[in-house]
Order: C-alpha cells, then sequence, then structure tokens
C-alpha cells in the first residue's frame, strides 16, 4: 500500500482545496494518520472510497477522542539589560474532540488509513460532517460518538443516542465528566413535600 | 458503488408521535416492542418492529440496556486491570477478547510474544470459535421453534471444550488468561491429552448433528432466502465475521493480517453463495471444520519453551506515547481495540470495535419485507452477545 505522504498528495491532487496533515505515530504500531479538514472530509472519505489503487471500501472502527484544553507552563531564559531573567510562558492548546476512522480494503486487502477529523471546540462548534453516506458501516458508531461524546454527525441519516437513554443531559466519555451522585434520582411529589416541611420548619411552626 | 438510500428520519418509526388523535392515526399498521425480555433477543437488546399484518414494514435496534461505560472504566484504570473485564464483553468467547487486548496493547508497546504462547493462543481462540459457533447454531435452531434438544446436544460439546478452559485458566468462561507478552500460565500436566481427546471426536459431533440439522425440512424452509445481505451491502456496512462471509466476501482476518502465526497454518475460509440465513448457518458448519484442521496441527507442533516474554513488564507498565489499533477475527467478526497512551499508567483512550454491534446496523435491511418470525430468526443468525453490543 502507499506511504501516507503519498496518500496525502494524491488526495491533495484529486480534492481541490483539500488540507490534509500527517499525524505522526510514535508506538511501535506505526500507525500515523491523516488529519483532514472538516469541509472536504467527505470528498476525501468518497475519493479513498472509490479510487482504483486504494479502494477503501470498509470503514472498520469510528471512534472519538476527547482533548480538553491544557496549558503548558514553558520556563525561557532570557537577558534582559544584562542580567539573566527567568520567564514563564503559558502556552494554551484549545480543547477540541475528534472522530478517528480506521480504513481497510477489503478488495485490496490493505489497511489500516487513519482518518481524523476534528472539532472547532467542545462546547458551540461541535459538529463534524457525517461520513455515514460514504460508509454505512459508521452509522451506529457515530450514534455512539453522539451519545457518548456529543459530536454532532451532519448529514447523518439518523443521529439519536445510542447506548444512553433520550433524557440524560451530558456526553459520558468526556474527560471532565462528573457522574451524578445519585443515577436513578428523579424528581418526586415527595421532594415538594419535604421543601414545604422544611420551610415550615425554619419559619418556626405557623405553617 | 450506491450512496445509502434514504430511509425514514429520526423518530419516523414511532407511529403515533405524541398528541395524534385517534382520527389521523394509521390503525392499520401495528407498532410491536420486541424485548428486551424477550427469549429470541439474546439478551435484554429491543427492536422496535412495525406490522403490516405479519410483515415487517419497519424496524429499530434499542441498545444500552447493558451499558456501562466499559471504555471509561478501562480509561481509568491501569491496562492490565482491564484484562479480567475484557472477558465480559462477549461472555461466550474470552479467550478471544483476551487475545485482541494483548496483542493491540503488544502492539503499542512493541513486546515479543514467545513461540509456545503464540501456539496456546491458537489452540484457545479456536477452541472458544468451536464453543461460539456450536452454541449459535444450538441457538439459530431453539430460536426456529426446536426448543431444547440442539441446545442442549451443543452445550453438551460446549461443556467439554470449558472443562478444558477451567483447567488452564481456572475458570469456565471468565478465563481471564492472556497477559502482554504472553499467557499467564503454562498448560497443565495432562491437558495436551484432553484436548486431543476432544478435537479429535469434534469431528464426529459435527457429522451427527449436520445430519439432523443441514437437510431438515422445516430448516431449509425457514432458512433458504430468509435475510439475504447482498455482498456490496455488507462491506459497505462493515459487517465483518461470518455474516460477511455468507455473502461470499472472502475476508477472514486471519489470512489478511496473519497476526500470531496463522502464517503456518493451512485452513480454507468457506464462503456463502446467497447471503441468506442458511449460508450463514453452513459457513459457521464449515469453519468449525477448518478450525479442527488448525487445532490437529497446533496440538501436534506445539514447541517447549517460555509462555511469557522475559522482557515483559507486569507491574508498573507503561506504555510510550502513541496509539495502536490491533484486530483478530474472533468468532462474531472483527474485534478490535484502539488504544492511545499518553505515557501514563492507564490508557488515555481505550476503545473496543465490537463486532456484534456493527453486524445490527444492516438488521433492518435483513429484516424488511419478512415475516415477524423470520425477524427473529434473523437476528439469530447474526449472532450478538448484548455484553459486548452495549459494553
Amino acid at each position: 500500500m502507499e506511504t501516507v505522504e503519498q496518500i496525502k498528495a494524491r488526495i491533495e491532487a484529486a480534492v481541490p482545496g483539500a488540507v490534509v496533515e500527517v499525524i505522526a505515530n510514535d508506538s511501535p504500531a506505526n500507525q500515523p494518520g491523516l488529519l483532514l479538514d472538516r469541509a472536504h472530509a467527505p470528498a476525501v472519505a468518497r475519493f479513498l472510497r472509490d479510487d482504483a489503487e486504494l479502494r477503501l471500501d470498509y470503514a472498520s472502527n469510528v471512534t472519538g477522542v476527547d482533548w480538553p484544553e491544557t496549558v503548558e507552563k514553558v520556563k525561557t531564559r532570557k537577558v534582559v539589560e544584562g542580567k539573566e531573567v527567568e520567564e514563564t510562558e503559558e502556552r494554551r492548546r484549545p480543547g477540541y474532540l475528534e472522530a478517528v476512522y480506521h480504513l481497510y480494503s477489503m478488495e485490496k486487502k490493505h489497511g489500516p488509513v487513519i482518518l481524523r477529523v476534528r472539532t472547532g471546540n467542545r462546547t458551540d462548534d461541535a459538529r463534524l460532517p457525517s461520513l455515514t453516506p460514504v460508509w454505512r458501516g459508521c452509522e451506529l458508531q457515530e450514534r455512539e460518538i453522539y451519545d457518548l461524546y456529543g459530536i454532532v454527525f451532519e448529514g447523518h441519516p439518523d443521529l439519536r443516542r445510542l447506548l444512553m437513554w433520550e433524557e440524560f443531559k451530558d456526553h459520558p466519555m468526556r474527560k471532565d465528566y462528573v457522574d451524578p451522585d445519585d443515577y436513578e434520582y428523579e424528581p418526586t411529589p415527595h421532594d415538594e413535600v419535604l421543601a414545604r416541611a422544611k420551610a415550615s420548619a425554619t419559619k418556626g411552626g405557623e405553617g | 458503488m450506491s450512496e445509502v438510500a434514504a430511509r425514514p428520519p429520526a423518530g419516523a418509526y414511532e407511529l403515533l408521535a405524541k398528541g395524534t388523535s385517534a382520527e389521523a392515526a394509521d390503525v392499520t399498521m401495528l407498532e410491536v416492542s420486541m424485548g428486551p425480555h424477550h427469549p429470541s433477543t439474546h439478551g435484554v437488546f429491543r427492536m422496535d418492529v412495525v406490522l403490516d399484518g405479519e410483515t415487517v414494514t419497519r424496524l429499530k435496534p434499542v441498545f444500552g440496556y447493558l451499558h456501562r461505560n466499559h471504555e471509561q472504566i478501562a480509561e481509568k484504570t491501569t491496562y492490565l486491570a482491564s484484562m479480567p473485564y475484557t472477558d465480559r464483553l462477549d461472555y461466550f468467547c474470552s479467550l478471544t477478547n483476551n487475545w485482541a487486548y494483548a496483542l493491540s496493547v503488544e502492539k503499542l508497546a512493541g513486546l515479543k510474544v514467545p513461540e509456545r504462547a503464540e501456539y496456546i493462543r491458537v489452540i484457545t481462540a479456536e477452541l472458544t470459535r468451536l464453543v461460539n459457533h456450536t452454541s449459535l447454531v444450538g441457538f439459530l435452531l431453539q430460536d426456529m421453534g426446536a426448543l431444547g434438544t440442539p441446545l442442549m446436544y451443543a452445550f453438551r460439546e460446549r461443556e467439554k471444550i470449558l472443562d478444558l478452559f477451567e483447567e488452564l485458566t481456572g475458570a469456565r468462561m471468565m478465563c481471564n488468561y492472556m497477559r502482554f507478552g504472553g499467557c499467564r500460565c503454562d498448560l497443565p500436566s495432562g491437558w495436551m491429552e484432553g484436548a486431543r481427546a476432544v478435537v479429535d471426536r469434534f469431528g464426529r459431533f459435527l457429522d451427527e448433528y449436520e445430519r439432523f440439522i443441514s437437510e431438515n425440512e422445516i430448516v431449509l424452509a425457514r432458512t433458504q432466502g430468509v435475510g439475504v445481505l447482498p455482498a456490496e451491502l455488507a462491506v459497505n456496512a462493515s459487517v465483518t465475521g461470518p455474516m460477511l462471509r455468507a455473502s461470499g466476501v472472502n475476508y477472514d482476518i486471519r489470512k489478511v493480517d496473519r497476526y500470531g502465526i496463522y502464517d503456518r497454518f493451512e485452513f480454507r475460509v468457506p464462503l456463502g453463495d446467497h447471503g441468506d440465513v442458511y449460508d450463514r448457518y453452513m459457513v459457521r458448519m464449515l469453519e468449525m471444520r477448518e478450525s479442527l484442521k488448525i487445532l490437529d496441527r497446533a496440538l501436534r507442533e506445539i514447541p517447549g519453551g517460555p509462555v511469557m516474554d522475559a522482557k515483559a513488564k507486569v507491574r508498573g507498565f507503561r506504555p510510550k506515547p502513541g496509539e495502536a489499533y490491533g484486530r483478530i477475527e474472533g468468532p462474531k467478526g472483527e474485534l478490535g481495540f484502539y488504544l492511545i497512551s499518553d505515557g501514563s499508567p492507564n490508557p488515555y483512550r481505550y476503545r473496543v470495535r465490537p463486532p456484534s454491534l456493527i453486524n445490527l446496523t444492516i438488521l433492518e435491511d435483513m429484516c424488511l419485507g419478512q415475516t415477524v418470525a423470520d425477524a427473529v430468526v434473523i437476528l439469530g443468525s447474526v449472532d450478538i452477545v448484548l455484553g459486548e453490543v452495549d459494553r
């Protein structure tokens, strides 16, 4: 199979305007990824699927990763007016959510090619284009990412929660998720009674 | 390749939206909620089925009844501490789950596995495949109405293999046997003879089992032409394992990736022609015969030596930052683990690629136009275990 650099060059030639970046992987597994820009991700996915050389017809594993904002304090030494001064500089990497696609080819029996697509941030711009129209196999997995990470996949045919219940509010796989004290808490009429009892107790036995 | 066909939008399968008046409701259709507590759903799984008479016109699977956020639990603990938990994913096939996880971590950390351990892994994985496929055939027959007997025949054979697992690992089902860089312990004395006896007799059991089932009139009527899955859709929907091969796609990860020592064994990959329930049954039957070939050779050739890599660290295990995706051909399909390490003792990201869940993507496509009784058989032929579907 071609190397990621070759695939990157071919994507940029075939899909005008697509921005592709090779993400290195330092582990012995040696599985580098390709970071795509959001706008061109579906076009790139279609190219990878239909290209006669690659034929990545099989989206095996689709998953999300949460990267919260990190603040790194870097100490630098500078010479100001003949004196050596230590300065601390804060380097911020804004947080984002990432969807990772592991692609293989059942026809050519090669792979994996790893696609990564990142959201703008972790709050109001947690949106990505869905690749379910390209590979049906993403359908349930993208629903799972939506459920557990809160990435909204635009163009997904049936974007609902997969594992948690519909009324659930948060996204449990995020790194800053705090689980509730009581999962089964539901407000009951009894709570109102208790609140009224407490109110009357503090008022001093009036009601 | 064609794009995904237009399907009803979210919520459209609910016939009665909130506030629909009695006059406006379509009373010719019946919405049935099959499950979660239904013997044919193989666990706590629900299908929202809309029926026109007995014909399925819409079907939506509903998941999550057994969800315990396995992935998050694994991210909050050390690499090794998740090993016993992988047993609980697909609780019929704990040893292949162990192997998939061990393989991924070995990829991530660059560990080697001694030869004897590789052989033990192949032997236990193929025994697991026998356990899974015999039980599946038993359950499938149960779904078709042959209550009890075929399943008990299957369980009788399964029990012999589970006895072997118990002798080797201490547990029948929750084996927790493999480690990063090998296996937990060596084979006990006399185990090889026991395994040899089981493997030698298993072929005869398959002959007997097949004689009862393969040409049975009711089985043929209930399975042939039912739940047809075209090859193109199967590939596009990431269907893997015997389901995929029954649709005629030659893709077996043991052959493609040649992980472990599978390149040393000669075995064929059985393929189906029609992609119906009968082919899925038949592919599994034939796969068991191929597993017996692998087992026969592995039991003959297994060398001596250590079962753990001497350099593998059990305590204080911290892989270098990076990521890895490892996968094996599990009995149900491609079982993969995706791990990201940030250099700490616990994984930054731990993801299970569950074949049971992803094979359910096309459940609706297979069931449309079939009767509700066939939907039960089709679900049975997908081979799901809810521990893995919901994680």
